[in-house]
Formats: C-alpha cells, sequence, structure tokens
C-alpha cells in the first residue's frame, strides 16, 4: 500500500503567520513546476512497478495552496499517478484548498476526477482575525465554498481552525467553534497558533508584552481553556477526538493522516515533500530552482536508476536528511507518533513489531509518566491522559532512546 | 660577564598603554629576531593572554644592543604580569631588574595601575624612567601628561621620549636611555650563589625550568643548588639566557645575569616565586629579602558538568598547577553537583582563567559556584578556623564573631563621575580613606572595601557607572570584624548546598530575593510548581514561584515531516541533559553561577 503526499508550494500571498514551503509565482513557473512533479512522480512508478505492490491507498495535496492547481494540472497528475500505480477505488485523496480560490464548477470538475476529501482552510470564523492573520479570504467567502463544495457533492470535508490568534479572546473562539459546527463538517482540525523563525508575526511579535501588530496575544490560561473548549464544545457536537489536534465524525478520520502516526510509508513528492519510503526517511530539496534542475529537464539522467530504490533514495541531486530507520528509531516513532492519537500504543502491536516487551524497553519511563498522571494503561492500549496531552512535547520526549 | 654591558629592567604601565607593543619594538630594533621570528606580540605567548591582551605568566627575553657608543649591551626584559590578581609575581620581577621604564598613554595620562606599579618600582629602589606612548594618536597631549608625572609622581619627565609604539616612533631614544638611565648591576660574582627566582615554567621533558636573576655568585651544569625558603635541593642540567620565545643554553650564569636553570625538579612548588637560589656546598649567608607563601585570596567550587568527567576534571587541574604555584584545589563533595574541587586563587581574574584553560584546553564542561572569600571564624572556644566553603560555616551557636578580608582600593576617575562612583563604594560597604584632586578634574579616590564586594561584579560595575572613565588597583589590607550571616537557597524546599552564599546582614534580603527572582527565570517550569526560597539560619526572607507548567504547543505536523518533530523533541530531551537534578527538580547548571550577575540589571 502507498500513500502519496503531493506537494503544491504557491500560494497568492503568503499569509503573516506561515512557516510552509510556500510563497507566490506566475503561472510559467506553476506549469514548469507541475512537469516536474509529473517526472517525479514517474520515477517512483518506475520503480514500484519493478518492485511489487503499487497500490495506492490515500493521497494528499497539501501547500500552500494546492486550489490553486487548475483542472486541467490535476487532471494531469491524477492520470499519471492512474497510470503508474493501482489507485484502489475506496481511496482517500484528499486536496487542501483555501475559501476563494474555488468556484463550483470547478469543484464539480475536481470532484470528477478523483478527489473526494477537502481540507478547507478556515482559521477563524471571525473577520478581524482573519485579517490579523493575514488571510486573503472573510468569512463569508468561506460560507460560499463551503456551500459550493457539498454542491459539487463533495461528502467529506475537513475545515482547519486555530486557537491563540493575536486579538482572540475566549469568546470570539467559542464564535468560531459555534460557526463550525453548524457548517457541519466531517472532520475538524483545530491547532493553536505557533510563533515560528522566519515568519512576519516572529518579526513583530514583542515578547515582553506578548502584543503582535498592536494585538495582544491569548493569555497562557486563556489559551489553554480555549483548548479545554474546542474539545468541550466539539464532542457535544459528536465528533471524537482521535489524535492531539484532530476530530472527526464516526468513520470520517484522516486516513492519510493516521498513516503518518502509525508509522506507514508513504512517498513525498514535490518541493521540500518528505518521504517514508523503503525503511528510510528523507527530503526533497527546498530550493526551487535545484528541484526544478533536477527534475525539469528531460527525464534522461533520472532513468538510470535501476530496480534498487536505495539508488533513488541516497541520491544527493535529489534528496536531503537521508537516514536509514534503525529498530531503535522505529521504536520511538511508534511511541511518540503512535502516542498522539487518543487511543494510544498498543502493548502487543510492540511485542509484534520489535520482539521484545515494552517494559524492557520503556519500563521505567512508562511507569514514572503514569505516575504522574501523564498516560494511563487501558488493558493493551497505554495513552496519554488530558494533561498529558497539554504537554505532549515533555511527554513524548522521554521516549527517546539514548 | 662583564656587568657594565648589561642592563636588567622592565615596562610598568597601565593596562592598554602599550607596554607590550613597546617590549616588541625593543626586540625587533635589537635585531635579535628576524621579522619570520616576530610574533604579533612575542611576550605574550598564552592564547588567553594574547585574547584578552594581558600578560599571566611573566616572561622575560635577552637581547643584544648595539649603542651610539659604539658597544654591545645586553638587554634583559622582565616583562610583569599586568594585573592586581599578581600582585605579588609583579613585586618579584621587580626585584629582579635594575630600573624600570614606565609607559603612559599620551591621552589618558595616569592611570591606577600606573600609579600602583610605579610606586611599586619605586619601593624596590629601581630607576624609572618615563615614556610617552600614543603621541600620534589625535587625541595625545603629551606635555599636559608630562607635567601631571611630575606633578603626581614627582619624577623628571620633561626630556621623557614622546613615541608611537605600534608605528615604531622614537624607539631608538627609549633604547639609548635604557642605557644611560638603567644602572648596571653591582653583584659579586665570586661571593656565594645568591639568585632569585621571578618565576618559573614547568616543561614535560625537562622538569621545571627555573627563572631567576643572580646577584651574586655563579651558577653552572653540575652545581648542587638550594632552595632557602622550600629546602628543596637539585644539581644542575642546565643553564642559558632566554632568545623570544626559545631558551638558549649557555656554559655558566655569573651575577647580575638573567636567565634560566633546569635541574630536574618535579614540581613548581619546589622553586617558589620569591625564593632565593643558592650552592648547597657554598651557602650564601642569608636570602634575598621580599620572599612569601603566595596564598589564595577567592575560592570556588568546580564541579565537572558531566559527573563522569570528575577525573579528567583532577587531572586537568593536576597538569594546571605544574605551571601555576598560586592555584590550589582540594576535592569536596555537594549534594547539589556531586564531586568536585574546591579551588582557591590570587583574584576572580586568575579564576576566570584558570576556568577558561580548564574548559578551551582540557575541553571539559564546568559548573563553578559563587566565588567568595576566605573568613575567619573565631568560635566561642576560642579556636579560629578559615572559612573557604560556605556550607561548611558551624553552627551560630558555635561562633563568636566572624572576620572577613578588607582591600585598600585606589580608583582613579574624572571628577564627573565622582558622585557615582562614591556612591558604588558606599553600596559596596566601602569607607573612605582619602581623595586627591590631581588635577582640576582628575582625582583618585582611596577606599577600604570588603574584599566580597569587588569579587564578583565591581569591575563591570565600576566601568559602566563611569562610562569606561575610571581605573581601579587595590591590594589586601588585613581583617576586619564584621557581621556575616550564609544565605541559603531552597529549591523546592530542599536546600541547595552549591547555592549558598556568605552575605553580610544588612544586604541577606536584598540578596537573597535577587537571588530568588533570577533562580525563578532560570528554572524552567516544570509540571508542578517549585517554591524558590531565600533563608538565614532557617528563616525564610524571599520566596519566588516558578508556575507549573500548563501546555505547551500543539504544532500541526509538516505533511509528514516526522524528522522535524523529532528534531523539536530532541531539543526538548537535550536541554533536559544540561540540568542538574535536586530532588524533582532540574536546574539549569549556569542557574549556579547566577548569583555572579545579581546587580547587573
Amino acid at each position: 500500500m502507498i500513500s502519496f503526499y503531493i506537494h503544491f508550494p504557491f500560494c497568492i500571498k503568503k499569509c503573516d503567520y506561515c512557516d510552509f514551503l510556500s510563497f507566490p509565482a506566475s503561472d510559467e513557473v506553476r506549469e514548469e513546476y507541475v512537469d516536474a512533479l509529473c517526472r517525479e512522480i514517474s520515477l517512483y512508478s518506475d520503480i514500484s512497478g519493478k518492485n511489487g505492490d503499487n497500490t495506492v491507498s490515500t493521497v494528499f495535496f497539501g501547500g500552500g495552496t494546492p486550489s490553486l492547481l487548475t483542472t486541467e494540472q490535476l487532471d494531469k497528475i491524477m492520470s499519471l499517478l492512474n497510470a503508474g500505480f493501482l489507485v484502489s477505488k475506496d481511496a482517500e485523496i484528499s486536496l487542501e484548498c483555501n475559501p476563494g480560490t474555488l468556484d463550483l464548477n470547478k469543484l464539480k470538475d475536481i470532484k470528477k476526477l478523483g478527489i473526494n476529501r477537502l481540507s478547507i482552510g478556515l482559521q477563524s470564523a471571525v473577520d478581524s482575525e482573519l485579517k490579523t492573520l493575514g488571510r486573503i479570504h472573510d468569512f463569508n467567502r468561506f460560507n460560499l465554498t463551503y456551500s459550493d463544495a457539498r454542491k459539487a457533492g463533495f461528502d467529506n470535508i475537513n475545515i482547519d481552525i486555530m486557537s491563540a490568534i493575536p486579538g482572540q479572546d475566549i469568546e470570539s473562539y467559542k464564535r468560531t467553534l459555534t460557526e463550525i459546527v453548524n457548517a457541519d463538517p466531517e472532520h475538524i482540525s483545530a491547532y493553536s497558533l505557533i510563533i515560528e523563525e522566519g515568519t512576519k508575526f516572529h518579526d513583530l511579535f514583542d515578547c515582553d508584552t506578548n502584543v503582535i501588530a498592536g494585538k495582544n496575544l491569548p493569555s497562557e490560561d486563556d489559551e489553554r481553556e480555549m483548548y479545554h473548549m474546542t474539545r468541550c464544545v466539539l464532542g457535544e457536537a459528536g465528533y471524537h477526538r482521535y489524535e492531539i489536534s484532530n476530530y472527526a465524525r464516526e468513520d470520517y478520520e484522516c486516513r492519510h493522516n493516521n498513516v503518518y502516526w502509525t508509522g506507514g510509508e508513504y512517498i513525498g513528492v514535490g518541493l521540500g515533500a518528505s518521504s517514508y519510503f523503503c525503511g528510510y526517511r528523507y527530503k526533497n530539496l527546498s530550493d526551487m530552482s535545484e528541484y526544478l534542475s533536477a527534475y525539469g529537464k528531460e527525464k534522461g539522467i533520472l532513468s538510470q536508476f535501476g530496480p534498487n530504490p536505495d539508488d533513488l533514495i541516497k541520491d544527493v541531486r535529489l534528496h536531503e536528511e537521508v537516514g536509514l530507520l534503525s529498530v531503535k528509531d522505529k521504536m520511538e516513532e511508534y511511541m511518540y507518533l503512535g502516542l498522539r492519537r487518543t487511543d494510544g500504543v498498543s502493548i502487543r502491536r510492540f511485542t509484534e513489531k520489535f520482539g521484545a516487551d515494552i517494559d524492557s524497553i520503556y519500563g521505567p519511563v512508562l511507569e514514572k509518566l503514569i505516575k504522574d498522571g501523564l498516560m494511563i494503561k487501558n488493558g493493551d492500549m497505554f495513552k496519554l491522559t488530558d494533561y498529558g496531552i497539554d504537554v505532549s512535547n515533555v511527554v513524548l520526549s522521554n521516549f527517546l532512546l539514548d | 660577564m662583564d656587568q657594565n654591558h648589561i642592563r636588567n629592567f622592565c615596562i610598568v604601565a597601565h593596562i592598554d598603554h602599550g607596554k607590550s607593543t613597546l617590549a616588541d619594538r625593543i626586540i625587533e630594533k635589537t635585531g635579535l629576531l628576524t621579522d619570520r621570528e616576530m610574533q604579533e606580540q612575542v611576550l605574550d605567548n598564552m592564547d588567553i593572554e594574547r585574547e584578552r591582551g594581558i600578560t599571566i605568566k611573566a616572561q622575560t627575553v635577552r637581547t643584544i644592543y648595539k649603542a651610539k657608543d659604539g658597544q654591545e649591551y645586553v638587554f634583559n626584559l622582565i616583562d610583569t604580569p599586568g594585573h592586581v590578581d599578581f600582585n605579588y609575581e609583579v613585586s618579584r620581577s621587580l626585584a629582579a631588574c635594575d630600573g624600570a621604564i614606565l609607559v603612559v598613554d599620551a591621552a589618558q595620562g595616569i592611570e591606577a595601575q600606573t600609579l600602583a606599579n610605579v610606586y611599586l618600582a619605586l619601593d624596590h629602589d629601581l630607576e624609572v624612567f618615563p615614556v610617552i606612548n600614543k603621541i600620534d594618536l589625535p587625541s595625545a597631549e603629551p606635555q599636559r601628561v608630562i607635567d601631571e608625572i611630575e606633578d603626581v609622581i614627582g619624577i623628571e619627565a620633561q626630556d621623557a621620549p614622546l613615541i608611537s609604539a605600534k608605528n615604531g616612533i622614537g624607539i631608538e631614544d627609549v633604547l639609548e636611555r635604557i642605557v644611560e638611565r638603567i644602572p648596571a648591576p653591582k653583584g659579586n660574582p665570586d661571593a656565594p650563589l645568591k639568585a632569585l627566582i621571578f618565576d618559573s615554567l614547568y616543561d614535560s621533558y625537562r622538569g621545571v625550568i627555573i627563572f631567576c636573576r643572580l646577584m651574586d655568585g655563579r651558577v653552572s651544569k653540575g652545581t648542587h643548588i638550594k632552595m632557602m625558603a622550600t629546602g628543596a635541593t637539585a644539581e644542575v642540567v642546565e643553564v642559558g639566557t632566554f632568545g623570544a620565545g626559545q631558551f638558549i643554553p649557555g656554559d655558566e650564569l655569573s651575577a647580575g645575569m638573567v636567565g634560566y636553570i633546569t635541574a630536574s625538579i618535579k614540581n613548581v612548588r619546589d622553586t617558589a616565586v620569591g625564593d632565593t637560589v643558592t650552592d648547597d656546598d657554598n651557602p650564601c649567608a642569608e636570602a634575598l629579602p621580599g620572599y612569601k607563601k603566595v596564598q589564595s585570596m577567592v575560592y570556588c567550587g568546580m564541579y565537572p558538568a558531566d559527573g563522569a568527567k570528575y577525573p579528567d576534571l583532577r587531572d586537568a587541574l593536576e597538569k594546571l598547577q605544574l605551571n601555576d604555584a598560586s592555584l590550589n584545589y582540594e576535592p569536596e563533595t555537594s549534594v547539589a553537583l556531586g564531586f568536585g574541587f574546591r579551588c582557591g586563587f590570587l583574584g576572580l581574574l586568575h579564576l576566570e582563567i584558570v576556568q577558561e584553560r580548564l574548559e578551551r584546553e582540557y575541553n571539559l564542561d564546568l559548573v563553578t559556584t559563587a566565588p567568595g572569600v576566605i573568613y575567619h571564624i573565631w568560635k566561642t572556644n576560642g579556636e579560629m578556623v578559615e572559612l573557604t566553603n560556605p556550607t561548611n560555616m558551624p553552627d551560630p551557636s558555635e561562633i563568636d564573631y566572624m572576620e572577613e578580608p578588607i582591600v585598600a582600593a585606589e580608583i582613579m576617575l574624572t571628577s564627573e563621575y565622582l558622585g557615582a562612583i562614591m556612591g558604588l563604594c558606599q553600596e559596596r560597604r566601602g569607607r573612605q580613606t582619602g581623595m586627591e584632586y590631581i588635577e582640576a578634574n582628575r582625582v583618585l579616590l582611596k577606599y577600604d572595601l570588603p574584599l566580597n564586594e569587588i569579587i564578583y561584579d565591581f569591575f563591570d560595575a565600576l566601568k559602566s557607572r563611569s562610562r569606561g572613565y575610571a581605573s581601579f588597583d587595590y591590594e589586601l589590607k588585613g581583617y576586619e570584624k564584621s557581621s556575616l550571616v550564609k544565605l541559603d537557597i531552597l529549591i523546592n524546599r530542599e536546600e541547595v548546598d552549591a547555592l549558598s552564599f556568605i552575605v553580610h546582614a544588612d544586604s541577606a534580603y536584598e540578596r537573597g530575593r535577587k537571588m530568588c527572582e533570577k533562580l525563578k527565570d532560570e528554572i524552567p517550569r516544570h509540571l508542578f510548581e517549585i517554591p524558590i526560597q531565600a533563608a538565614v539560619g532557617g528563616k525564610i526572607i524571599a520566596r519566588e514561584t516558578v508556575k507549573a507548567m500548563r501546555k505547551d504547543v500543539l504544532a500541526k505536523c509538516y505533511g509528514g515531516d516526522i524528522t522535524r518533530k523529532k528534531k523539536l523533541l530532541e531539543k526538548q530531551k537535550e536541554g533536559k541533559k544540561r540540568m542538574r537534578q535536586i530532588g524533582n527538580v532540574e536546574i539549569p547548571q549556569k542557574a549556579f553561577m547566577s548569583v555572579l550577575k545579581l546587580d547587573s540589571e
């Protein structure tokens, strides 16, 4: 089973908090990029063809703003996937989109291409907050896009929302929650804003006063309350939290995300995309001109790769931070990724996977975390408590082995 | 060797007035060095010295000068350490000389160390002649400085050479002046050997290399020498003189000469600076005056950041001590920091230098506790205890009274900062003992100050409050009765021994409060609330709280970029490693030094 992450690094305008690999670009550059992307995909189809299983179970178009891809470009990519792989009939094929970048016709067209899940970046239902974030849309625009998506037949939609926005307070956040529950999507991702280095927010942030561009960041206590309110309001509305920041109606968990948390392999294509493939974790180059010159020309130099995927993966013209996971790495990941899921990690599966008893590796750590009220054991499962989720980085860092 | 053609001298100056640069020029002009050998500052050859621009170990060099009278003279230039911490070494180096060149900056004029050093030179009956340096600076006022030297020091200065050591101006003048003004030595080569040790160096092949000035007699290979104060004896293996950066072996050293002796001596402690070397078979009647045993003034605990490195730290200290007889250390144990050493230093600079060398040359990561001085504790049973580690303070009920070391300090400054600096001395419990106007706007302030008030950050405070226009020098005066208490710090209700320090009772509250505030910032949030308390004699005098951690970030997982997530977790874990575990609390190592910076705000 193969999962694909397809990165489209372009957007209309970069948001002020955004730390993703994204930037505006001309139509020509976008076109050239899509060509390169297609060559990268066919490179993998060559290898997969030679290596047996080529069933694709999930595809995720992320960005940037992949809804800026034209229907023709999306068609090209989807056709290539269908030609080179066996895209499973019930595959989950998601596209991230921003309100205002798609109209009803385009939505209908892309639905026909097989895209069956939309992830809409709303962030907030309060217009002043959207403005603060530097978003290109208002709440009204979101509503239009959302109802168009329903009209086009999308029956699996995620909405992204954000807490801890400058100027946000508990009341305004509650409004966002209420509006989103009224919209009734199948899936909700709720993150808190993080001021990352290299963003405009980071430059504007005054850490002494906790103010960005004249707007107060919510206090720590408020932020915590927002977080707990999220769970409460969404829970009452029938969404269950299945991962630290993700909520879904029954049977609508994001299968692609679950691949990440459960140690499944995936191929990331596109600028700076991360992959976990054939036991290796690696990243594509994140310099656009390097990426384009690696894939942008005729496939000539790339056809030299034989059936051994190691050669492709380790090629420094294409990838960086290449690392073959050791058993130790895999154990660590099993824990710190698996524990992001609310149902936790299975003791039995650990033994099956690694041939070792979980207690022999993590016994003292687990014991201490349970004693500190950060984790609980429930039958076959270890999981984080609510408090453990609050301070998840501290907890999860305990599972790194020396 | 004909003593009439020997000139033994040193250069004295305030820091940065150009002592080392002038030394370089003298060596260059006397031509014993080729340009290739000429390093930037030949005399300062330790990295730290080079970086800090100060001389720590006295170095010495012999050069040959052909004077205008057509004759060749041997110049022995003995470099002296440039910091108050090394006062005793300076005095022994001066005792090895017959004269001194006083270098004064043409723009800055006389500074505190100028005075201290020149008085020290005059005390040793050295012939001192002044040189005005940096005359090419736009702000140079040579005549003003000449007048100042005559007024303040009272030595003839009208004919002082006006030079720029940096640009090589006026160096010839200085060389001729050395021949004219520095007296030739007048020892008796036929009397029993009497030589002054002014420095020594440990070499792993030759053992200790003694740097000495022969007052009387001769020494050569095979002489049985004896160090009169330490009583150590040895047979001479080699004698010689100092090239620049190299030892030049010779047949014999005789009265008036400066040179080195090796005798397979294993320990620099046997060859203490200031001791007299004599011939064991034909000893001189009495030793040279002025020898004293070097005493540590400042103590602190040094611990390896990684407890497993304790043997490495011990080895490194052992090696450093081979070359540095003024470094003392003995093992100690701290509940908070584990196994380490209580180390004694001449002063804070000496401490910093040793710390830097341990970290740089021996690649050790150290945790250093707050430095303290030696207190005298007079117990009710009449016994006196020297206290170097606050943890060892006896129970208050056993203490009759305590004494602390006091220094006599001289501060030179421009009058506009007088108020600010007097305020500073006041805050540091200073007692004014004098004030002189040297010029209309330059003042010499004299204060008696407790040593423990100046070892932390007095220099920094002085510099910032005078915008760098004040200079400072001090010497130990003695001990005085004082009202002192031990301030303890409790973290999560547990006393942390490594954070205890001795403080004057009047400032205990203030210090305790600042310490708690500082620690509150240094200690990261934990999953539980952590009280930080300051206590004197079991009574809490200040308290702060590190709030419990409420939440950390709920970051988006970037398109399956697990590596990024792992790096974040690794950072979290790495941070933890640099912590010391005290009970349930993890304390960053730098917190143990935070007491040093209490006044930096």
